[in-house]
């Protein structure tokens, strides 16, 4: 685990000088008391007594434990000086800001998760508390860190304000919403969070996670992580039905959606099997005024990690163009053990003009980045 | 015009229980008591996940004037069976016995649905084999009911849904897989749930178009608890055939399940090969509907991309609507594909009908 194997070249040595942009980056605290500053006297007490309690079997511990400590971690993350890989700035630029020339990273933090708590008052207080550490903490050491906003979907006032409360301040580009909530994120419940982002210009990161308490299976609990890993594109699949039959997008046109941490490779065949069924079954949703795939192409991007491996390599720069190269977004996920590295992520070369799209400008421009 | 498919084997049809009381004659007198006592003769059981009069769920033509799509011989041997000419074609009833809660009544109803089968459409045109219906959350009984069935050579499958209560590769399955593989009966497991869970991981859908999008997700789950599991290793000869799965998300399947191994297997060490090889050689998947690119070069990429002849058999998936005339094989095939896909593919993967 963990080893480093150099079976190839990189794909170029310039891949980096590009400045990239990494769209998965997880800051960690390092003590889970570092989020208590940020908490009042209130939910400080309430966090010490009852603490966090989610929709799992487990107090602290995730429902498939990893194969690395630290729910998932690359080994060789761990600061020398103590604390959760992650969590120490001067390490993150010597393993991923300066190592690969990162120019901009989108941070999802993993911690706080308001929007896994059951008491959603104690949600928007992490939530917040969670969106403050990252703006003081991570933000103002280091500007090439961009925060995203975490929010509460089961708690819509709570929700809206707080993105409403970021607007403006550069330091957030993105709204962060865990998928697997109560109920698939397209029904109306949740539309007036989607309209808060639009309408204060932020893009939604969709990055994996979320504890809805329903089976990462349609037939059930999974015995294994080697299940509840590939289960991830799953729960896009269902986002991307979600989002696209329930008229999101006719609703919000300008709504911008990015799909983190879960591959993409599967996002062709679900476009081709949305319009086939679609033409179907048009007269159960008469809102959708066009194609599925169109409304995909027009509204979703995906990140790249954990890229596909294609066992012909070059299969994967097909699968990229049926995507559209102008809405594909690299991420490192670090630290985490599945991360992708940007020299050796691609096992083929990509054309300078879509890497220069895929490793930089398309989230440039998704994420409004100066 | 399709291209000609006479000979073939269609390994998915669907025909449909005309309604609760025609299984009457079939209970033995406790359970017809018991039926009667509780009206259950007169409530629909027919399954959530296949709505009859959803338009993907019949055909136009094939919709007949009265009773459920399906629910009648002479009009399937018409529309199903001399219209393509095939030599055998495989009866999936997707009634919902196989969903009920009481283990008893659901084990009652697959008896009567597959002696109904047996007397009602099997016995009535020698074109027809069948797959045993089974109370599948009952491993135990569902094991009993393949065997008590399996002495009549025509049923050469065991059915089962793709969204159970508990994830199919399940070590509680592994007594009805032992009794598949020792009778030489592959698995067929049918696009559908019994939603004892909702059918994605992000909760219920609002429209039955997401339910029916997410059949294809739904496989990709089975296929990594089947393989993760361990089924495969423990049931060397035993093979599974997805049916009306879409069939175009397997590449994608296979690089996420591959990659995912290479990096995990330490949890799974009885795995001596990758996701993808237990797949080409224990999985079929047939081949209606076909969930195609808009272009025929997508369409032969994918096939490569699948990369093994063995793996598509021919089916018409009969009532429902994924094609129009006599073009139920999807554009862009090549030739020698598919003459293995409508009749080598289907002998290979049931031996019964070698027979």
């Amino acid at each position: 685990m963990n080893i480093a194997v150099a079976d190839r070249q990189p794909d170029t040595a310039r891949q980096t000088d590009l400045g990239i942009v990494d769209c998965d980056v997880h800051p960690y605290t390092k003590t889970p008391a570092d989020l208590d500053q940020f908490l009042s006297e209130r939910w400080r007490k309430h966090r010490a007594s009852i603490g966090a309690r989610s929709r799992g079997p487990f107090a602290n511990a995730p429902n498939y434990p990893r194969m690395s400590p630290g729910v998932g971690m690359r080994m060789d993350a761990w600061p020398p000086g103590g604390g959760h890989p992650g969590s120490d700035l001067a390490m993150m630029r010597e393993q991923l800001l300066d190592a690969f020339n990162v120019s901009h990273g989108m941070m999802m933090p993993l911690l706080g998760r308001g929007g896994d708590e059951r008491n959603v008052e104690f949600g928007a207080a992490l939530a917040t508390a969670a969106n403050d550490w990252e703006a003081q903490v991570w933000c103002d050491a280091e500007p090439r860190l961009k925060a995203a906003i975490q929010i509460t979907t089961e708690y819509t006032e709570a929700a809206i304000k707080e993105i409403e409360k970021r607007a403006g301040d550069r330091r957030f580009t993105h709204v962060m919403i865990p998928p697997r909530g109560l109920e698939p994120l397209g029904r109306r419940r949740y539309w007036p969070i989607l309209e808060a982002c639009a309408a204060n210009g932020f893009p939604i990161a969709l990055h994996l996670g979320g504890t809805s308490g329903h089976p990462s299976t349609g037939g059930g609990w999974p015995s294994f992580y080697h299940e509840e890993h590939p289960s991830y594109p799953q729960s896009k699949e269902a986002l991307v039905t979600s989002l696209v039959t329930e008229g999101v997008f006719e609703h919000i046109p300008n709504l911008r959606v990015a799909l983190v941490e879960g591959g993409f490779a599967w996002l062709p065949s679900l476009g081709w099997r949305l319009d086939k069924h679609y033409l179907r079954l048009r007269d159960e949703v008469p809102h959708l005024k066009m194609l599925p795939s169109e409304y995909i192409r027009q509204n979703i991007w995906v990140t790249t990690q954990p890229i596909e491996e294609p066992e012909r390599p070059e299969d994967i720069l097909a699968t990229c163009e049926w995507i559209g190269w102008d809405r594909i977004m690299f991420s490192t996920d670090y630290p985490h053990w599945d991360q992708d590295d940007p020299r050796y992520a691609f096992k083929v070369r990509i054309p300078e003009k879509e890497k220069q799209m895929l490793f930089r400008d398309n989230a440039v421009a998704f994420y409004n980045l100066d | 015009m399709g291209k000609p498919t006479p000979g073939a084997i269609d390994c998915d049809i669907h025909p449909a229980l005309p309604g609760t009381d025609a299984l009457l004659p079939y209970l033995d007198d406790y359970w017809r008591e018991h039926v009667l006592m509780r009206g259950l003769q007169r409530d629909n059981y027919n399954a959530r996940a296949f709505p009859p009069n959803a338009p993907i769920n019949a055909r136009p033509d094939w919709r007949p004037a009265k009773g459920f799509p399906g629910s009648d011989l002479s009009t399937l041997q018409t529309q199903a069976l001399d219209a393509f000419q095939t030599r055998y074609a495989i009866c999936n009833v997707l009634h919902g016995a196989p969903a009920i809660f009481s283990e008893d009544l659901s084990a009652a109803f697959c008896r009567a649905i597959n002696d109904w089968v047996k007397a009602e459409w099997l016995d009535r045109d020698p074109r027809l084999r069948a797959s045993i219906v089974v109370p599948m959350h009952s491993p135990e009984l569902a094991a009993q009911e393949v065997e008590r069935c399996a002495a009549d050579p025509r049923f050469v499958q065991v059915l089962v849904w793709e969204m159970t209560e508990i994830p199919l590769g399940r070590r509680m399955y592994w007594p009805l897989w032992r009794a598949a593989e020792r009778l030489d009966l592959p698995v067929g497991i049918h696009a559908g749930s019994s939603f004892r869970h909702p059918p994605t991981n992000l909760g219920w859908p609002s429209y039955y178009l997401e339910d029916y999008v997410s059949w294809s997700t739904g496989f990709t789950g089975v296929l990594n608890s089947l393989i993760s599991e361990g089924v495969f290793v423990e049931f060397p000869r035993l093979k599974v055939v997805l049916m009306e799965s879409g069939v175009t998300w397997l590449p994608a399947w296979m690089w996420r399940a591959n990659k995912t191994w290479r990096a995990v297997r330490a949890e799974v060490p009885w795995l001596d090969k990758s996701p993808a090889e237990y797949a080409r050689e224990h999985v079929r998947l047939t081949i209606q509907p076909f969930d195609a690119p808009p272009k025929a070069e997508q369409l032969l990429r994918i096939i490569e991309e699948i990369d093994c002849e063995d793996m598509l058999l021919f089916s018409t998936d009969y009532p429902h609507w994924h094609f129009d005339g006599d073009n139920a094989l999807p554009d862009g095939l090549p030739d020698a594909l598919i003459r293995k896909i409508l009749v080598d593919n289907p002998l290979k993967t049931y031996s019964r009908l070698q027979a």
